[in-house]
């Protein structure tokens, strides 16, 4: 029997677009690599700027602070959800509703202007001006944490929907009041479907973070602005943001990559950085 | 008939009264009414749809009833009587009471993230006050009773649907329980892992431990009920000692039931 060498398909088509892709993609690195009006050299000399790293840290101490409040906050809310009395589940049905149904920028503005209509607290003899209170930082951190708990609520939610009823009977049959319950049979189990999504979200709100600029929140990109707003090198600062928000996502996708391999390799166990948390909620669950 | 007036006549377990039961204006429970004495295996038989399941659940509030009353041990079960009234209790309240009975489901309902000795033992740490040596070592006894030592450190998905429920019993076993209901706990296995958890039902029966089971393996209840009480419809429609009711039914309806299941 002779064989003969196969030749698989050449698929003409998607050569002839790929190559036209390389050519668009090498002609636009070209323009902006040869463009005259970009300082190249500004780049490098602004990537490890004081200013520049001290916004990163600034955005990267919003985006733990508000995953962590959102976080917390959408359990209570997703807990008040599924909670039998209406009064709950509807304050919480119509704060996921106004919160994901109004844009974030608005509502950022809307914290930074608050002393418009509450000018100050007076609780009897004191008195505090709400501006000494709300500052750029509290604003920004309010608007991004409450608007992320109505996402996180409907995450942590689905999560303990996704557990199935019958544990939770069981525990009630073993005699589990209900916040042992929760805490020890339907919550742990639950994480396993809510990690990955809050993962997501955390990067996404790396990059959210610059939002909170239009309040000069002090962050990455409001640092950027403020350097570009003296020596007008706009795109090259940009540029320099860009570069570090790609950074910190990069690093973060790698995060979430190694705890959902964890998450994948025990079915059946929290994954090691979630023990702690466990823990505490055993010590809570034990007092229930 | 004479079992159950022996039964009544003994301090009873259960006493249910006239129990209803809706879900919106579907009646399911129309007036039911069973004593169990201590020691006494009493088989639930009947149709899907008969009842059987969600009286059973009524017995410790997994299901809340229309009207009627279950009394477990002579406690009033899910609610305070005060005066013409009855409160329901709080879920803790709740939680308290169903300490004292046992539940094995037909879908086993093993606490999937935890491996099977912290299953057998975590509730009567939690809620019996147990230490962990004390409830461990308790919960090794108990798997060895249901022939399963040295799989202590297994997960539920690891384990056989048999092996599952026979971790479900050894878990509500481990809370000392004054009675055990099981929801029909073979009906989710495959036919040849029956055997292993009927056996191990054996052992507890001829423990003198109280149980109320919904089943409809025929042989089990001819061979270990005192008693077999048929339902259908949400009534009772015949009760008595098992040969009684299995060989000899009075009640057509348990007659035409009978004759399907052969």
């Amino acid at each position: 029997m002779t064989s003969k060498k196969i030749i698989p398909a050449r698929n003409w088509g998607q050569r002839v677009i790929a190559a036209l892709l390389i050519a668009v993609v090498a002609l636009l690195v070209f323009m902006v690599g040869t463009s005259r009006h970009i300082n190249w050299s500004a780049v490098p000399q602004y990537i490890l700027d004081d200013t520049i790293l001290d916004g990163i840290r600034l955005t990267i101490l919003f985006t733990i602070l508000s995953m962590v409040i959102s976080v917390v906050a959408g359990a209570i809310l997703a807990t008040m959800r599924l909670a039998s009395n209406p009064v709950l589940s509807g304050f919480a049905s119509l704060y996921i509703w106004f919160f994901r149904g109004t844009p974030l920028l608005v509502q950022i503005i809307f914290w930074f202007n608050i002393q418009l209509f509450i000018p100050s607290i007076d609780i009897g003899s004191i008195h505090i001006d709400t501006n000494s209170i709300v500052t750029a930082f509290v604003a920004a951190l309010l608007a991004l944490s409450l608007n992320e708990a109505a996402y996180m609520a409907e995450i942590i939610r689905g999560g303990l929907l996704a557990v199935d009823n019958g544990q939770q009977e069981a525990a009630k049959a073993l005699g589990y009041t209900p916040v042992q319950s929760m805490l020890r049979i339907i919550f742990p189990q639950a994480l396993r479907v809510i990690i990955p999504p809050i993962g997501n979200q955390t990067i996404s709100m790396l990059k959210t973070t610059s939002l909170v600029s239009v309040v000069a929140a002090q962050d990455l990109l409001t640092r950027a602005q403020n350097i570009y707003a003296r020596n007008f090198l706009i795109i090259e600062l940009l540029i320099v943001a860009s570069i570090w928000y790609l950074v910190m996502t990069t690093v973060a996708s790698a995060i979430q990559l190694v705890i959902e391999s964890r998450l994948g390799k025990s079915t059946n166990q929290a994954p090691g950085l979630l023990q702690g948390a466990l823990r505490l909620m055993r010590a809570e669950g034990r007092n229930g | 008939m004479n079992t159950s007036m022996i039964a009544s006549a003994a301090k009873p377990i259960v006493e249910a009264i006239d129990v209803h039961k809706s879900f919106g204006s579907l009646e399911v429970l129309k007036g039911i009414n069973l004593t169990v004495g201590k020691g006494e295996v009493v088989c639930l038989l009947g149709p899907s749809g008969s009842g059987k399941s969600t009286f059973l659940r009524c017995i410790n509030h997994l299901e809340r009833m229309t009207a009627g009353r279950i009394l477990v041990d002579g406690q009033l079960i899910g609610y305070h009587e005060r005066g013409d009234t009855l409160h329901e209790m709080s879920g803790k309240e709740l939680a308290v009471q169903r300490r004292d009975i046992g539940m094995v489901f037909q879908r086993f309902n093993l606490f999937a993230h935890q491996d099977v000795l912290t299953n057998i033992s975590q509730p009567p740490v939690l809620n019996r006050g147990k230490s962990r040596d004390e409830a461990v070592a308790r919960a090794r006894e108990l798997l060895k009773m249901v022939d399963l030592e040295g799989r202590g450190s297994a997960y539920p998905y690891q384990l056989s649907g048999g092996q599952q429920q026979r971790v479900a019993i050894a878990r509500a076993l481990a809370m000392n329980p004054k009675l055990m209901l099981f929801d029909e706990p073979t009906s989710a296995l495959d036919p040849e892992l029956v055997g292993e958890v009927l056996n191990v039902m054996r052992k507890l029966a001829a423990d003198g431990m109280t149980m109320i089971v919904v089943t409809h393996e025929l042989s089990f209840a001819r061979e270990v009920a005192d008693r077999i009480v048929f339902m259908d419809r949400g009534v009772v429609v015949e009760e008595g000692p098992a040969r009684e009711v299995l060989d000899n039914p009075k009640q057509e309806r348990t007659q035409a039931f009978l004759r399907r299941m052969h």
